[in-house]
């Protein structure tokens, strides 16, 4: 799956307006993920997951922060994401399903902060960034 | 053992009863189309699918996307029942109209995006958690006559 031009489009101006919010939405598309998805929650034995965890909003910020690094380089995702694969690939070794789970908890986040931005074209096109993303963070796996 | 419990159905009727169940499939049916267009591939008959313009005021789809989202709604009358509910409809999927059921899982989670652009803050993580397990539920209905 390639990410077109106007999709990366989308993906710019839609993040762009996101701004300050973006650990605060990272944190909560966890916290959905975690209640939607519990199987997730089996990666986080040592995390607090009650809500409003001070390690799931740090957490947060980290998965937000890497977001976006991504949209600044999103005409070369495997170069910048190139530590965050390794870190996956050989440490972390988060099965590759739960990157749909949490990209679905993204969507649906942004879906329900920002309703106006949340066409379907740019719906399509942040699905399509966040499976771009979690492609390259599992490349290395095997 | 209920499917849901009495908190879940509460939290899932409670949100259903504001839905415009017509409105909501069209716009369901219509993103389905647009984010994942190989989707494309049950509806060749539905005439003009070429933007996402054309596919979410195309009347076909909307008309569609109302009689599935009805029987969705139907489904969930007998929400601890869902095999049972989707027998038929199972059956037609994979006989007749020879729907991967994998489509299933991708238009309950389209389905569940919808509501939550409806919804905003209403649509909160334990209202979506009870919305996963339904459409979960459904898909596994509709796919549990195959063979």
């Amino acid at each position: 799956m390639v990410l077109s031009s106007a999709d990366k489009n989308n993906v710019k101006a839609c993040w762009g307006k996101i701004g300050s919010h973006a650990g605060e939405y990272g944190a909560e598309a966890l916290e959905r993920t975690f209640c939607s998805f519990p199987t997730t929650k089996t990666y986080f034995p040592h995390f607090d997951l009650s809500h409003g965890s001070t390690q799931v909003q740090a957490h947060g910020q980290k998965v937000a922060d890497a977001l976006t690094k991504a949209v600044a380089h999103i005409d070369d995702l495997p170069n910048a994401l190139s530590d965050l694969s390794d870190l996956h690939a050989y440490k972390l070794r988060v099965d590759p399903v739960n990157f749909k789970f949490l990209s679905h908890c993204l969507l649906v986040t942004l879906a329900c902060h920002h309703p106006e931005e949340f066409t379907p074209a740019v719906h399509a096109s942040l699905d399509k960034f966040f499976s771009a993303v979690s492609t390259v963070l599992t490349s290395k796996y095997r | 053992m209920s499917f849901l419990s009495a908190e879940e159905k509460g939290l899932v009727n409670g949100l259903w009863s504001k839905v415009n169940v017509d409105e909501v499939g069209g716009e369901a049916l219509g993103r389905l189309l647009v984010v994942y267009p190989w989707t494309q591939r049950f509806f060749q008959s539905f005439g003009d699918l070429s933007s996402a313009d054309a596919i979410m005021s195309n009347a076909k789809v909307k008309a569609h996307g109302k009689k599935v989202l009805n029987s969705f709604s139907d489904g969930l009358k007998n929400i601890d029942d869902l095999k049972g509910a989707f027998a038929k409809l199972s059956e037609l999927h994979c006989d007749k109209l020879h729907v991967d059921p994998e489509n299933f899982r991708l238009l309950g989670n389209v389905l569940v995006c919808v509501l939550a652009h409806h919804f905003g803050h209403e649509f909160n993580p334990q209202v979506q958690a009870a919305f996963q397990k339904v459409v979960a539920g459904v898909a596994s209905a509709l796919a549990h006559r195959y063979h």
